[in-house]
């Protein structure tokens, strides 16, 4: 199995294409999408019918904080641009659209593997995996040995050793990482629609579950029509700007 | 753990006899094999009794091998089997003496210890290029070919900076051979190649005096000495050894790793090139430093933090070498000017980089001539004059310049092999002169343009006018 995993696609239909083709070119045969599918992004409707295509076909799709935004529960972390585009956002939605929203699982977890947008330890609570304890609640809480998630933009792998504790991994997109099923890693596989690392391409992992490897990606994307929409939508500016310098 | 008989099967593969037994592994030759390499197969001592540490070597050997460019100077990975089934690892045999030879017959003469680490400093500088450290380098741990270039063996402890390091979480205890262990991996640190030359020069010191420079410590606190501790100066064990050698060696054992050679190659460039080395208060050092530098350096130690590591790749570029070529005849104002020019750019661009002066002219028995300018000697002294000349005004240390003439039929094959073997980042080479007759290193500059590994900038000064 080669499972493709996307988080964090914000309503960037550029960017979830480019990621999707990357990853069928790879011979891909099985898709997650981690949460966080829209928000931010000028493409939500669109977005949201893709996934929910991949999910008919049994895709995996999780929800994330911006979706639960979306439908209206409230989420006092979000930032002024991020509010002004869930308040957008909830305008473009039709009933087809919430009511895949609203059928989305905050986690699933599938054999040995786990899959969630934030913290596996409080998936609701929308933790951000960025220290080696969180990653150890996540990954002690996910009960799998392979606990995928999004949420932060950057890529990382985390993975317990030996001796109990969490190590830190950055990738180095295109490597191979040999992922031996007798240790437990978490991934995080950074954001396909909104890079925040100073590269404006889009993050996705591709799981080769069979010979027990993880690759990180960064793929190219037409990030300026994905910009021009966000202005065109009428969208904060300096969101269309964040796709341009991903940052 | 049992041996394997010879004669069984491996996936397919003939068990031969048994060439090693380690603590984390035993070696065997294949036989039957008819591929163009001989094999060996090498299978981890798993299972009980055995540390828990094999495992993770093996499948760090597996990883870093397997992420290796082909090269001469680390064996090549042909096949493996995974953990969860039959672990093994299929690759080349290296025909090659080990390291530990010459180690038994220590001291050995000064030429031959700079032969071999040379050879040493490029091999590991191969991997450095390639984002590993060895991390265990260790007399039984070289190899040379009959060619005389050094073999890395055995990677079970590396770390390559593109994969999670497997043994991070073995810190409580420092992993690899204690005795040429650098202080950073005393403290846990993994990433920095400077560790691998603190262990290179380790292994010189030992070649020079017979004795290992903080002796086999079986304590952590005897194994912790090498924070605070400057060893034993070779020549005071060895008085015959050459200044310029004990330089090198204590560079390289330099407890801060910044104070070390920054990049392999330039160890290997000065092991190549021994009467350039600016000697310092180092090289003539007769004995271990006072009790009170000794005190200053205990306190030290106490809060000494490691130097940081960023990925290698990135710390072996600092210090590149640069050649610049300049032909027997090239001495007109004009290009000596251009050519300083260009270099000046390269210094401004990166203030460690070094500059080798080189030429190349016709060996002495193709000189006929009886004045003493024409003789042999008096040919050479007149072209250092040359080189120096062209240098003065780029106000450079001594310790980043040196002069080079090479004595060849075909110059610019000679200058080519020059920027091979010492792993020349650039060459500025003098342009022919346009117009008028060719005569200022005919067709050099276009062979060199040609066939050099590296960069080649041609210089040609600005028309007047």
């Amino acid at each position: 199995m080669k499972l493709a995993l996307f988080a964090d696609i914000h309503s960037n239909l550029e960017a979830i294409n480019a990621c999707l083709a990357h990853a069928q070119g790879l011979g891909a045969d099985r898709y997650a999408f981690l949460g966080d599918l829209v928000g931010y992004g000028a493409d939500p409707v669109a977005v949201l019918d893709l996934i929910e295509e991949h999910a008919i076909k049994g895709a995996v799709v999780v929800l994330g904080n911006h979706d639960a935004a979306a439908l209206g529960r409230p989420d006092d972390t979000l930032s002024g641009n991020a509010k002004a585009a869930i308040a957008w956002t909830q305008a473009q939605l039709r009933d087809k659209q919430r009511a895949f929203l609203e059928g989305l699982p905050l986690i699933v977890k599938d054999g040995n593997i786990l899959f969630v947008h934030a913290s596996a330890a409080a998936p609701e609570q929308w933790i951000y995996v960025t220290s080696l304890r969180e990653a150890e609640e996540s990954i002690r809480a996910g009960n799998a040995d392979y606990v995928f998630s999004g949420h932060v933009h950057e890529q990382k792998l985390y993975y317990i050793g030996a001796d109990g504790r969490p190590l830190p991994f950055r990738p180095v997109p295109g490597t191979p990482i040999p992922i031996a099923k007798h240790r437990q890693w978490l991934a995080i596989v950074g954001s396909a629609g909104q890079p925040r690392d100073n590269s404006n391409k889009a993050c996705y992992a591709l799981a080769d579950m069979d010979r027990s490897r993880l690759t990180f990606f960064r793929v190219a994307y037409d990030h300026d029509l994905a910009a021009q929409k966000i202005r065109s939508a009428g969208l904060p500016n300096r969101l269309a700007r964040r796709l341009e310098r991903g940052s | 753990m049992d041996l394997l008989s010879p004669g069984s099967e491996i996936d397919g593969f003939r068990v031969g006899e048994v060439i090693h037994v380690g603590s984390m592994a035993s070696i065997y030759r294949l036989t039957g094999s008819d591929g163009p390499l001989p094999l060996i197969i090498k299978i981890p001592r798993l299972g009980p009794g055995e540390r828990a540490v094999n495992v993770i070597a093996f499948e760090v050997c597996k990883m870093v091998l397997g992420a290796l460019a082909q090269s001469p100077h680390h064996p090549t990975l042909v096949a493996f089997g995974d953990l969860e089934t039959t672990p093994y690892l299929v690759m080349e045999y290296v025909d090659g003496v080990r390291l530990n030879e010459w180690v038994e017959r220590a001291p050995i003469a000064p030429d031959e210890i700079a032969r071999l680490g040379s050879a040493l400093a490029m091999a590991l500088h191969d991997l450095h290029r390639q984002d590993v450290v060895h991390l265990d380098l260790k007399p039984t741990n070289v190899l040379y070919r009959k060619s005389g270039e050094a073999v890395i063996i055995d990677f079970g402890l590396a770390h390559h900076s593109h994969y999670p390091d497997l043994l991070a979480e073995e810190l409580r205890f420092p992993v690899g051979n204690w005795v040429y262990m650098s202080p950073e991996q005393v403290l846990g640190v993994r990433c920095d190649p400077r560790s691998d030359i603190y262990a290179l020069g380790g292994l010189l010191y030992e070649l020079a005096t017979g004795r290992v420079p903080f002796g086999n410590p079986d304590t952590r606190a005897d194994l912790r000495r090498r924070l605070s501790r400057d060893p034993v100066p070779p020549r005071a064990l060895v008085r015959e050894t050459p200044p310029w050698l004990q330089e090198i060696i204590l560079r390289c054992l330099e407890i801060d790793a910044r104070e070390r050679y920054a990049s392999a190659a330039e160890v290997a460039f000065d092991l190549a090139n021994p009467v350039q080395i600016e000697i310092t208060e180092r090289g003539t050092r007769e004995r271990p430093a006072g009790w009170k530098a000794r005190a200053r350096r205990w306190l030290w130690a106490r809060s000494f933090e490691p130097a940081p590591c960023p990925p290698p790749s990135t710390q072996v570029g600092p210090a590149p070498i640069v050649m610049v070529a300049l032909g027997p005849a090239q001495t007109e104002a004009p290009l000596f000017e251009a050519l300083r020019d260009a270099a000046r750019r390269l210094i401004a661009a990166d203030h460690r980089c070094r500059i080798a002066c080189v030429t190349a002219v016709p060996p002495a028995a193709a000189l006929s001539g009886e004045r003493y300018e024409e003789t042999a000697t008096g040919r050479h002294i007149k072209q250092l004059v040359e080189l120096r000349r062209w240098a003065k005004p780029l106000q450079l240390s001594e310790e980043r310049l040196t002069y080079h003439v090479l004595e060849s039929e075909k110059p610019a094959a000679a200058l080519i092999d020059y920027a091979t073997m010492n792993d020349v980042d650039q060459i500025l080479i003098g342009a022919p002169r346009s117009g008028g007759p060719a005569r200022l290193f005919p067709g050099v500059s276009a062979q060199v343009v040609a066939e050099a590994p590296c960069n080649v900038t041609v210089v040609r000064p600005r028309a007047e006018g």
